[in-house]
C-alpha cells in the first residue's frame, strides 16, 4: 500500500505521467547494476572464507602429522600438545564453515533476487513502450501506476536483501582479516595461544631429530681443529697482510 | 490476494484460504506478544510454508503490487515487530 501511494505521488507531480516511466526505468537499471555488484561482493567474501577453511584444514592436518611423529619418538607430551591445538583449530574450522555456508545462502538469495528484478525490469521496459505508443497522457495514468507500484515494491525488497547481504559481508570481512593475520603469523599452528608466532612443537621435534646429527658434526669439527692447530694460525697471518698489500696476500694463498 | 515473502518473491493465494492463514497468523502474533523467540521462529516457518503450499508463485516478470508482505525465515522478532500491525501480519 505504501509503495502504491508513493508511486502515485510521483505520478501527480509529473507534467506528463509518461515521463515517470522513463525516470522509473532509469532507477531500475541502476538498481539492477547495484544488485549484480552486490552478488559479486558476496561471492568474493565467500571465496575468501573458502580459502581460509582450506588453510585451517591444512593446519589441523599438520598438527595430526606432528602428533604421530612425536609418538614415534616416544614424546607423548608433545603428541598431546599437538592434538590439543588441533582440536582448537577444528573448533575454529567448524565456526568458519558455518559462516561460509551462511554467506553462500545470502549469495544464492541475492542471485535469485537479481534474476527476479531483471525479469521485472525487462517486463517494465516492454510495458513502458506499449503505454507510450498506445495511450494518451490522460489514459496512461492508471496503467503507469500499476506498473510502477509493482516494480517499486520489488526494488524495495531487493534493497532490503542487499542491505542484509552487505551487513553480513562486512561482519565477515573484519573476521576474515583477523584470521588472515593469525594465519600469516603462524599462530594457528599454536591454536591454543593465538598471537604466539612460532611453532614450538615442530621446533621440539626438529631439535630431537637433529640432535644426533649435530653431535656427530660437532665431533668431526672438534677432531679437525685438534689435528691442525697450527694451520689456523698460518691462515690468519696472510689475511692480516692482505689488508696492507693485497698482492702479497694472494701470493701466499696460492 | 497477492502475498510477498521478503526476498523470495510473490504468491497468489486464493481468498478461500484466508481463514487458515489467519489462524496461523494468530499463533504467530501470540508468540510475538509473549516475546518468545523460539515459538516465533516456529510459527513464522509454519505461516511461510502455508503460503508456499496454498499459493501459486507469480512469474518473475509479473508487475503486481502485493496486498501483504511477510518476512522470510531469517527474520528475527525485532525486525518483525516493526512490520506488524495490531491485527497481525494478515489483516482481517
Amino acid at each position: 500500500m505504501l509503495f502504491r501511494i508513493k508511486a502515485n505521488k510521483a505520478l501527480d507531480r509529473a507534467e506528463d505521467p509518461r515521463e515517470v516511466l522513463d525516470y522509473s526505468y532509469e532507477r531500475q537499471v541502476e538498481m539492477l547494476a547495484k544488485v549484480r555488484r552486490g552478488v559479486a561482493d558476496v561471492a568474493t567474501s565467500r571465496k575468501r572464507l573458502e580459502l581460509q577453511v582450506g588453510q585451517l584444514q591444512a593446519s589441523a592436518d599438520k598438527l595430526t602429522g606432528q602428533a604421530q611423529q612425536a609418538l614415534t619418538i616416544g614424546r607423548e607430551d608433545l603428541a598431546r600438545e599437538a592434538l590439543t591445538r588441533k582440536q582448537a583449530a577444528l573448533a575454529q574450522l567448524a565456526d568458519l564453515r558455518a559462516q561460509r555456508d551462511g554467506l553462500a545462502g545470502e549469495e544464492a538469495k541475492l542471485t535469485l533476487a537479481a534474476q527476479r528484478l531483471q525479469a521485472k525490469v525487462e517486463a517494465f521496459r516492454t510495458r513502458k513502450e506499449t503505454i507510450k505508443a498506445t495511450y494518451t497522457a490522460a489514459e496512461a495514468q492508471t496503467r503507469i501506476g500499476e506498473a510502477v507500484s509493482g516494480i517499486s515494491e520489488e526494488m524495495s525488497d531487493v534493497g532490503l536483501a542487499m542491505q542484509r547481504a552487505e551487513d553480513k559481508t562486512a561482519q565477515m570481512q573484519s573476521r576474515a582479516a583477523a584470521i588472515d593475520e593469525l594465519l600469516a603469523s603462524g599462530a594457528l599452528d599454536d591454536a591454543t595461544a593465538p598471537g604466539g608466532a612460532r611453532d614450538d612443537i615442530q621446533a621440539a621435534l626438529d631439535t630431537q631429530r637433529g640432535a644426533a646429527g649435530i653431535d656427530a658434526e660437532l665431533a668431526t669439527m672438534k677432531g679437525q681443529l685438534a689435528a691442525a692447530p697450527d694451520r689456523a694460525a698460518i691462515d690468519a697471518e696472510p689475511a692480516a697482510k692482505a689488508i696492507a698489500a693485497p698482492g702479497a696476500g694472494q701470493e701466499t694463498k696460492s | 490476494m497477492i502475498i510477498r515473502i521478503l526476498g523470495a518473491g510473490q504468491y497468489d493465494v486464493a481468498d478461500a484460504h484466508l481463514d487458515e492463514l489467519n489462524a496461523l497468523d494468530e499463533r504467530l502474533n501470540t508468540a510475538v506478544q509473549a516475546d518468545d523467540g523460539a515459538a516465533f521462529g516456529q510459527e513464522l516457518r509454519g505461516l511461510l510454508a502455508a503460503v508456499r503450499r496454498l499459493g501459486t508463485a507469480l512469474p518473475d516478470d509479473a508487475l503486481t503490487a502485493s496486498d501483504l508482505v511477510i518476512p522470510d525465515e531469517d527474520a528475527d522478532l525485532a525486525q518483525v515487530r516493526a512490520l506488524l500491525r495490531d491485527d497481525g501480519l494478515i489483516p482481517g
